[in-house]
This record gives structure tokens, C-alpha cells and sequence, in this order.
């Protein structure tokens, strides 16, 4: 019997309390007797405390308990099996409690091996590198599974689900226009303004068309979207197919007949990579025309001096980089929203931790991809 | 109201309105639930069936009218006393059983004892959660698992012993034998009827399930025309002559049900009646024969 200190709680004064009494019977007997309701709201503090009784005794008596539910039972049984003592006094309908608790006699909690720190902790390392390893190995297995669907769409172009794309492409593109939008006018607006501050100190305050407009047709404003991208779009491809792997809906798609891959993955895939490079370029205009309207309060290059400037001083190849880069991203987010949908089995946490990490894996690799990317043109002489 | 009323009936609803919109799904609607019976309701899909037990246990508002449960007025919603004062009484089943899919069995059942017993220690919460799993016919293993390992039909049991967990004196169960096979069917309407004996609870048991309204029910509510039209056992009710009632127990699943009950009870009868007379038989080889015949040809 576990033994164990413990502090009694104080009970609140409305609630009544169940108790006991420990007495020496006749021939020096040990007696137990519990008193009061023996109820599941009473009995909290009697359980520690018969628990920290090392007296032995001999009978438990509960003639006095008013009141019996099975957690009351369960006590008075558990206390008369732990100390052998005979159980008297109950009422019928403590018997009829007793009796149906004791079949499940099972205290004995499947105790689980505890392990040292060191296996601990390089266990959980190894099984995080293997876990990595193989998710990369199921990523690249599902990209693979996609290019497998778009060729057998090539094939049987009926089947494609043009409508399913189009409603995607609305909800990747078109509804995200506010907020894409916006932030990249910010973001212009910054460009320019830090950019202008450090070029004042060389008299240099006119290459800040230059800075604004190359980093943005560049690089920035197909980063920026594609991390804006990932966040609305990746993260609802996650959750939305993760519902239906939960639902069973996709099982019910996969025995009428209907590849998920064709259904689901393809016209989110095709919107995302159609919808990038157009968002990408809207998202570099934003910029162009933040930093233009900056650059008139600040700078005092007058707005359409400073659209007119950018023409001359950014080379066509910017454009170029930015937009062949943006299907590039739009296939990374959208498989890793899918993909992560996929890998949901059981339950509405992983729905959560999925949609999580889609979003986490696509931007990671974007970024990844984009340096890439960066040495890959200035390498090839489009720097 | 006395409260002798109250005691006897734990739940008292009196002119129950609700809808949706413009859809009246209750009009006037009144019940009483005695205490330590298993009423059964039934009515036709859109009855309004869970929409009733939705109002009494105030996860739905209602227009107007009273829902009296323990004496206590809940159809104006339940205040934080209230609920501290009701709802460890009651326990509720829903349909899919509503496991919390991150726990395991045994966490899902300590949920209610830790909202309501924090002092309870962690080592009685845990006894209380493995015994309840036991009582409601799960094997010990169960306790352990996560729902999505379980069953359909253990899902349901465990989502009992979680009812269960602060020994309701009230047991909300929504459809329980749906989508069960017979025979889990079956002993889980024996589960339902021995724990009401031995725990003395009251049941809300809402079903369509004809067996399930034979095999257990004291009474049964039939909710029709956005009311609650008869309330009785099943002789009373079969004495009515309204059509619905008619064709629910006299058409051909009610006849089967009844049926199948009527055997079941036949065979129950009739080793008591052997058992009781050993010497007769015994004295009397031809009457046992007779006996066994009697029961080959019954059966």
C-alpha cells in the first residue's frame, strides 16, 4: 500500500464531508467505520487520509455511511482488499455498488519502462533525423505522385476539374489582392525611406529608384508573396484536406472512383503555380508605387519622375528573375499544403500541427530556394 | 409547484416552444420524467427528438415554456451556480460518443472528475476512470487507448463510462444502439438496464431502435406534430389509435421487434419453469419430455 505524506484540504464549509473513525473493538480488533455520504463529492479527502493509515485493521464497517455511489464503493472495497479487513455493515445497496466495482480489480497501471536522459535524448534526436529524412523521402514521393496525375490529366483531359481550379485560383489569388496588396506598398514605403536615409550620406539619394525598383522586381515582391501566400493558401489546403482525410471523405473519393490527387491536389497545385507570378508582379508594382509616393514627400523626386526613372534604370532580366521564380514557390506552398493534408490520420490536433508545419516547411524551402535562386542568375550574368 | 413533484420527477417541461427560423420544431411541447425509469423517445426524423434533449441539457435555448430539471429552471439558460449545481447530477451520451479525440480513454473520463473534484488525488481519479471502463464493458486495455483506436461500439461504451464518471443520477443517451450490430445492440441495452438498476439512475434514451424501446424502456414519449403525444408503456400506447404510433409499432420492423421480444422472453421463461419443478420432472420423466417438446415446438 503506497504510503505518502500529504496536506489535507481545507473543504469549503456548504459541502459534507465524508470521515471516519478508527476505534479498538472487542479483542483487540482494529475497526474502521466511514461516516457521513460516501460520495464522489466527499470523498477526496478521506482518500488521502485512509491512504496514510499504516495501522492494521482487521474490519471496515459502514453502517454509518448515509449515502453510496461507486466511487464510495470503490474506496471502501479497495481499502478492504489492500488490509484483508472484513467488510460490514453495508447497506444493500453498497453490497449492489461493492459487487459491481470489484470486477475491475486492475489498480495495476500498465507502468511504462523509464529510461535514462541519455537514451532519452538520443533517441529523440534519432528518431527526429529519421523522421526528417524520411519526410523529405515522402515529400519528394508525393511531388512525384503530383507530376503523375498531371500527365495522366494530359492524357485524359476530360477529367480534368477546370471548375475546382478556377474556384481555387479565386480564392488564392483574387481574394488575397487587398492584403498583398497593401503589405507591399509598406513594404515600398520602407525600401525607400531607410534606403533614401543611407543614401543621403553619399549624395546618392536618386539611386534609391534604382534600390526600390530592382529589389522589388526581384526579389521582395515575389518573397513577400509567397510568404503571404503560404500563410492564406498553404495553411487552408493543409486544414481543409486534413478535415477530409478526418471526415473519411477522401476515402469515400478514392471508392467511387475519383483520385484525390486529380480531385484536390492538382487545382490547387495549377492555381497556386498560375496564380504566383501574377500576384508576384502585382506585389512588385505595389512596391514601385510605395516607394514612388514616399519619394515625393521625402526625397522630393516627384512621383511620376520617379515611375519614368524606373523604367531606365531596371533592366528587363529583373523582371525576368522575379517571375520564374514565383511558379517555382507557388508549387513548393501548395505541395506542402497538400502534402501535410495528406499525412493527417487521426485525430483534430493533428489537424492543427499539420496545417502547421505546411506552413513552416513552405516558407523554409522558398527562402532556401530563392538564395538558390540569387547566386544561380548573378552566376549566369543576369546579376 | 411542490417540491414532492419535483422529487419524483427530475425533469418537468411545460409548454416547450423551439424552432429555427421560421421552422417551429417544438409547440407547447410537455413532459415529465419520472424518477428511476427508462423513458424512450421516439418520433420521426426532424421530430425534434435531440433538439428536446439539446433544450433540457442547455446546449439549446429555447423560444419559451419551462424545463424544470432537479427543480431548477434551465430554459432561460444556466447560470454559473447552476451549472455547478446540475450538471455534476447529469451524465450525457452524445451519438457519436464525443470523445475528446486527444485523450485517451481514461484521460477522457477524468475530464469531468477534474472540473468538478479537483481534490480528488490522481491515483483515485485514476482507479475511479479504470473502474468505470470496466463497468461499462470495455476490456482494461481500452483505458489506454486513443478513440481512434477504438470501435464504433466501443467508442459508445466509452463514451458512457464518461457519462458515467461523477455517478449522474441522470443518463442522457442520444441513439445509443445507432449503428451498432444486434448483438452489440443487445448487450448494450443490457448494459444501459443493469447500470440503471444497480446505479438507480433515471434515463433519457433517445432511439429509433424498436428492440431497444421493447427490451428496456419503462415508458416511452412519442414526439409528433411538434408535440410530445402520448406518454405510456407500449400495451398503452398500442391502445391509441393515432396513425403514426400505429404504424410505427404495427408496421412490419415494429412486429419483428415485438415479435423477436416475445420469443426471447418465451425462452427465458421456460428453463425457470423447469428449474423450479426438479422433483416433478424428475418424479415425472413424461412431463419433462412433454415439457422439452412443448418448448422445441414454442421455439
Amino acid at each position: 500500500m503506497p504510503r505518502r505524506s500529504f496536506s489535507r484540504i481545507t473543504p469549503p464549509a456548504m459541502r459534507e464531508w465524508a470521515d471516519f473513525t478508527f476505534e479498538n473493538g472487542d479483542k483487540g480488533a482494529t475497526v474502521v467505520a466511514l461516516t457521513g455520504p460516501l460520495r464522489i463529492s466527499t470523498i477526496g479527502d478521506l482518500d488521502r487520509r485512509l491512504e496514510a493509515l499504516e495501522d492494521k485493521v482487521d474490519r471496515l464497517d459502514l453502517s454509518q455511511a448515509t449515502d453510496i455511489d461507486t466511487a464510495g464503493a470503490w474506496i471502501a472495497w479497495r481499502f478492504s482488499r489492500d488490509w484483508q479487513a472484513e467488510l460490514t455493515g453495508a447497506s444493500d445497496k453498497a453490497q449492489r455498488l461493492i459487487a459491481a466495482v470489484s470486477q475491475a480489480r486492475g489498480d495495476d497501471e500498465a507502468e511504462a519502462e523509464h529510461e535514462g536522459p541519455l537514451v532519452i535524448t538520443s533517441g529523440w534526436l534519432g528518431k527526429n533525423i529519421l523522421g526528417a529524412w524520411h519526410g523529405a523521402y515522402k515529400i519528394i514521393g508525393f511531388l512525384g505522385e503530383v507530376m503523375i496525375a498531371l500527365g495522366s490529366l494530359l492524357v485524359h483531359p476530360g477529367r480534368f476539374r477546370a471548375k475546382a481550379m478556377v474556384h481555387q485560383m479565386e480564392l488564392v489569388g483574387v481574394n488575397s489582392l487587398g492584403i498583398i496588396g497593401l503589405m507591399s506598398f509598406l513594404v515600398g514605403i520602407v525600401i525607400a525611406q531607410q534606403g533614401a536615409v543611407q543614401l543621403r550620406e553619399f549624395g546618392a539619394e536618386m539611386l534609391t529608384i534604382n534600390l526600390t525598383g530592382r529589389i522589388s522586381l526581384r526579389e521582395l515582391g515575389i518573397l513577400m508573396t509567397a510568404i503571404m501566400v503560404a500563410g492564406r493558401s498553404g495553411s487552408a489546403f493543409a486544414a481543409q484536406i486534413g478535415t477530409m482525410k478526418l471526415t473519411e471523405e477522401i476515402d469515400a473519393m478514392r471508392t467511387i472512383g475519383v483520385s484525390p490527387m486529380e480531385a484536390l491536389v492538382v487545382p490547387r497545385v495549377l492555381a497556386a503555380m498560375l496564380m504566383m507570378p501574377l500576384l508576384g508582379f502585382f506585389a512588385s508594382l505595389c512596391a514601385i508605387i510605395g516607394g514612388a509616393v514616399i519619394s515625393a514627400f521625402q526625397i522630393g523626386i516627384p512621383f511620376f519622375i520617379f515611375l519614368t526613372r524606373i523604367q531606365e534604370v531596371v533592366p528587363l532580366h529583373d523582371f525576368w528573375v522575379g517571375i520564374i521564380k514565383a511558379p517555382v514557390f507557388g508549387l513548393i506552398i501548395a505541395v506542402s499544403g497538400c502534402y501535410n493534408g495528406m499525412q493527417v490520420k487521426s485525430n483534430s490536433e493533428e489537424v492543427g500541427l499539420r496545417t502547421t508545419m505546411a506552413v513552416v516547411a513552405g516558407i523554409f524551402m522558398v527562402i532556401v530556394l530563392d538564395a538558390f535562386f540569387a547566386v544561380f542568375f548573378s552566376e549566369v550574368g543576369l546579376g | 409547484m411542490s417540491t414532492d413533484e419535483t422529487g419524483d420527477y427530475p425533469i418537468i417541461i411545460e409548454g416547450l416552444c423551439n424552432g429555427f427560423g421560421d421552422q417551429l420544431i417544438h409547440e407547447n411541447l410537455s413532459l415529465k420524467v419520472r424518477r428511476g425509469e427508462i423513458l424512450g423517445v421516439v418520433g420521426g426524423s426532424g421530430t425534434g427528438k435531440s433538439v428536446l434533449m439539446r433544450s433540457i441539457i442547455g446546449l439549446q435555448q429555447p423560444r419559451g415554456g419551462s424545463i424544470k430539471v432537479f427543480g431548477n429552471e434551465v430554459a432561460d439558460g444556466i447560470d454559473a451556480q447552476e451549472s455547478k449545481d446540475i450538471r455534476p447530477r447529469w451524465g450525457v451520451l452524445f451519438q457519436g460518443g464525443a470523445l475528446f479525440s486527444t485523450l485517451t480513454v481514461e484521460e477522457n473520463i477524468e475530464v469531468p472528475l477534474r472540473q468538478f473534484y479537483p481534490e480528488i488525488s490522481d491515483n483515485l481519479r485514476g482507479e475511479i476512470a479504470r473502474f468505470k471502463v470496466k463497468i461499462s464493458g470495455l476490456p482494461e486495455d481500452a483505458a489506454f487507448k486513443y478513440p481512434n483506436e477504438l470501435s464504433g461500439g466501443m467508442k459508445k461504451r466509452a463514451g458512457l463510462a464518461r457519462a458515467l464518471a461523477l455517478d449522474p443520477e441522470l443518463l442522457f443517451l442520444d441513439e445509443p444502439t445507432a449503428g451498432l450490430d444486434p448483438i452489440g445492440a443487445a448487450t448494450f441495452d443490457q448494459l444501459t438496464s443493469e447500470l440503471q438498476e444497480t446505479l438507480g439512475l433515471t434515463v433519457f434514451l433517445i432511439t429509433h431502435d424498436l428492440d431497444t424501446l421493447y427490451a428496456i424502456c419503462d415508458r416511452v414519449a412519442v414526439l409528433a406534430d411538434k408535440q410530445v403525444i402520448a406518454v405510456g408503456t407500449i400495451p398503452e400506447l398500442l391502445a391509441l389509435d393515432h396513425p403514426w404510433i400505429q404504424e410505427y409499432f404495427n408496421g412490419p420492423r415494429g412486429r419483428a421487434a415485438q415479435s423477436s421480444q416475445d420469443r426471447g422472453r418465451k425462452a427465458k421463461a421456460q428453463p425457470d419453469v423447469a428449474k423450479a419443478l426438479p422433483d416433478v420432472a424428475k418424479a415425472l420423466p413424461g412431463v419433462a419430455k412433454a415439457m422439452d417438446n412443448s418448448r422445441e415446438s414454442g421455439a
